[in-house]
């Protein structure tokens, strides 16, 4: 793809994340959002550069509670999303998940941090076994890097040669508290300790987290070994709901840098009415796609409950 | 053959006709093969499907599931049942969940396979029986071949079945014979409806039995001895023992209970707040009124077991425990 080309579609991924992710905010304040929802407004760069190195009918992404970015960049369900977040049958597990809990395909995420890495690690198995030649992305934040899982994860992945791509979203804060109460040492060097060839770059520009994903990719598809991708990022929203206990000061000054933000300057000093009409698409899209979830059914309750095995 | 011998040859059987069946632990490789030998030799013969691990039972849980989620069938051996507890996150929020919450669109077919119990002093993190600890999770299966079913047929049906399986061998069992027929008994098998098989073991030719007794797993060495033992005190029992003992065949335990209306339930688990509790609710739920006593548990000391062999004999269930209990129930 030609980069200019690729500068659009990267932005319109972007946007369109940010855009879902601020409508699940607004439809949590009317009460239409059950439970909690946990925003990646500021890290969508790692989301849309990442999965868009990969090649989704093959590959596989693991995910966390932070992960409605990550589905829509790999899968673009943006129906089945949403209709999720609302609790809804059409919903892409039938609002049985929520939004911590997807499964479309290859994609899969799980709300108990840490938990997911060892389960990415033996998809990669499956499929290193299978001979499929796909890999095995898992994104987890700083904060899940305080789990026991992880490390036993690493050894063993890099230990058996698994084609698997560590993703470590540092965000620098864990639900409330800063990295510099949770954590000892230098993050490169936890994957490296491993024997874990491990890259670290800030997200402020997705093409060059892209370009880099491709190659870390193509590697690992390669020579099939585990790398470690520490991406530096900055989570602009409370870690749910109204929870943030962050000096606005401190939000407004990495807004400022919002990489979205700068990326669209860009773009619209090129064409700005191409610009217009892009984001006019993407909000009508969303807009609709969320009015017709509103109305749906939600899945009966006794479909659900012939589930279970109580005898 | 005996309980050990079945087991090795039914993984055998399965991963010559199987290619998706993995096998994977700690100690695994050949010669040694595994802690207790129940994989010995299948190293050797399959080196690419027979892993040996780090001492990582939390990540190795994970791997299986995941490995499981993408249509391979583990089977991971975990050297100690009282290492469960190092696997919990990964059997209750991971392979436990995936299946419903993601609206019936994956299936996890992982089997762990563990050694419990105890009496052979080995003490307090050694010895135990924790399933109990696992029972209250829905939708995965507990099963524990006794002496009374081929072991090793009892596993296929496990690695064949896409939920997840805790897979319980008694230490105690694996040198014993399988027990398709023993003196002066009567030993039927029927299957519940998931297929696993319960046997149905008597000491009377004709009428109906004064006691039931369900049991199940480790606890089934003592049943030949008792059940002759209670012959010639002229009492008819009836032993029902089932291999699946999560969920419950409840179906062929009730009716079991109720050919005598008298019910004792034995576990080598610590009585309280266990599989014996729970079949004692079901009981006074489904044959209130037909009962003809108050249903009788037997278990461990809720206590600590010891190294010792006299204190942890004090400790765990034994075979005049049963035999008392069912005296109990006949007074």
């Amino acid at each position: 793809m030609l980069t200019d080309d690729l500068l659009w579609m990267l932005y319109r991924r972007m946007f369109q994340i940010r855009y879902v992710e601020e409508s699940f905010l607004r439809l949590y304040d009317r009460g239409l959002i059950f439970g909690t929802v946990h925003t990646c407004i500021g890290q969508e760069v790692s989301a849309v550069a990442v999965a868009q190195a990969l090649d989704a009918d093959k590959d596989i992404v693991w995910s966390n509670h932070r992960g409605h970015g990550h589905y829509l960049a790999f899968t673009g369900d943006l129906k089945g999303l949403v209709s999720e977040l609302l609790g809804k049958a059409s919903g892409v597990c039938a609002g049985i998940g929520g939004s911590q809990h997807l499964h479309s395909g290859n994609f899969y995420s799980n709300g108990i941090l840490g938990g997911t890495v060892p389960c990415a690690v033996g998809c990669a198995y499956a499929e290193k076994y299978k001979g499929s030649g796909g890999i095995v992305a898992v994104y987890f934040g700083d904060g899940a890097l305080a789990e026991g899982i992880v490390y036993e994860s690493f050894n063993i992945a890099s230990l058996w040669e698994l084609p698997v791509l560590f993703v470590l979203e540092d965000n620098g804060i864990a639900q409330s508290t800063p990295k510099q109460y949770e954590h000892a040492g230098e993050f490169a060097a936890r994957g490296e300790s491993f024997g874990i060839q491990t890259t670290r770059m800030h997200t402020g520009d997705v093409l060059t987290v892209y370009g880099a994903s491709c190659s870390i990719v193509d590697e690992i598809r390669r020579v099939s070994r585990p790398q470690l991708l520490v991406l530096n990022t900055h989570r602009f929203a409370p870690h749910s709901k109204g929870d943030d206990t962050r000096d606005p000061k401190e939000i407004l000054a990495l807004r400022s840098r919002d990489p979205i933000g700068l990326h669209r300057e860009q773009l619209r000093a090129c064409d700005e009415e191409r610009l217009d009409r892009l984001e006019h698409e993407v909000v009508h899209q969303i807009d609709a796609c969320v009015a017709a979830a509103i109305v749906d059914d939600g899945l009966e309750p006794d479909q659900f409950l012939a589930n279970s095995d109580s005898r | 053959m005996t309980y050990l011998e079945s087991l090795n040859s039914g993984l055998r059987e399965l991963m010559e006709e199987m290619p998706q069946v993995i096998v994977f632990g700690e100690d695994l490789l050949d010669p040694y093969g595994g802690a207790f030998k129940v994989t010995r030799g299948l190293q050797r013969d399959f080196p690419q499907r027979v892993l040996t691990t780090p001492i990582s039972e939390a990540a190795l849980t994970g791997i299986a599931n995941g490995m499981a989620l993408r249509g391979l069938r583990p089977v991971l051996e975990i050297m100690f049942g009282d290492f469960l507890s190092l696997c919990m996150d990964q059997i209750l929020n991971h392979g436990a969940k995936f299946r419903t919450m993601y609206n019936n669109t994956v299936t996890v077919p992982v089997t762990i396979r563990t050694p419990v119990g105890g009496g052979r002093g080995y003490g307090p993190t050694h010895s135990q029986c924790i399933e109990k600890l696992f029972m209250g999770i829905p939708e995965i299966r507990i099963v524990a071949p006794s002496l009374f079913c081929d072991a090793g047929r009892v596993l296929r049906h496990a690695v064949l079945d896409d939920k997840f399986v805790l897979f319980l061998e008694h230490k105690l069992l694996y040198s014993l014979d399988l027990l398709s027929a023993a003196a002066g008994l009567g030993v039927e098998t029927v299957k519940d409806e998931l297929g696993y098989p319960t046997a149905l073991v008597r000491n009377y030719d004709s009428g109906y039995p004064d006691v039931t007794l369900i049991t199940y797993g480790g606890m089934t060495r003592f049943v030949v001895s008792v059940l002759q033992r209670m012959a010639e005190e002229e009492i008819k029992v009836l032993a029902c023992i089932p291999t699946l003992i999560k969920p419950l065949p409840f179906d062929l335990l009730r009716s079991a209970a109720d050919r005598s209306g008298r019910v004792v339930v034995a576990e080598e688990g610590g009585l309280h707040w266990g599989w014996g509790a729970e079949i004692a609710a079901r009981m006074q739920e489904s044959l209130f009124g037909r009962l003809r006593a108050a249903v009788r548990r037997v278990g461990a000391v809720d206590i600590v077991i010891p190294a010792a062999r006299t204190l942890e004999r004090a400790v765990l269930p034994a075979d005049t425990d049963i035999e008392n209990a069912i005296f109990e129930v006949l007074k």
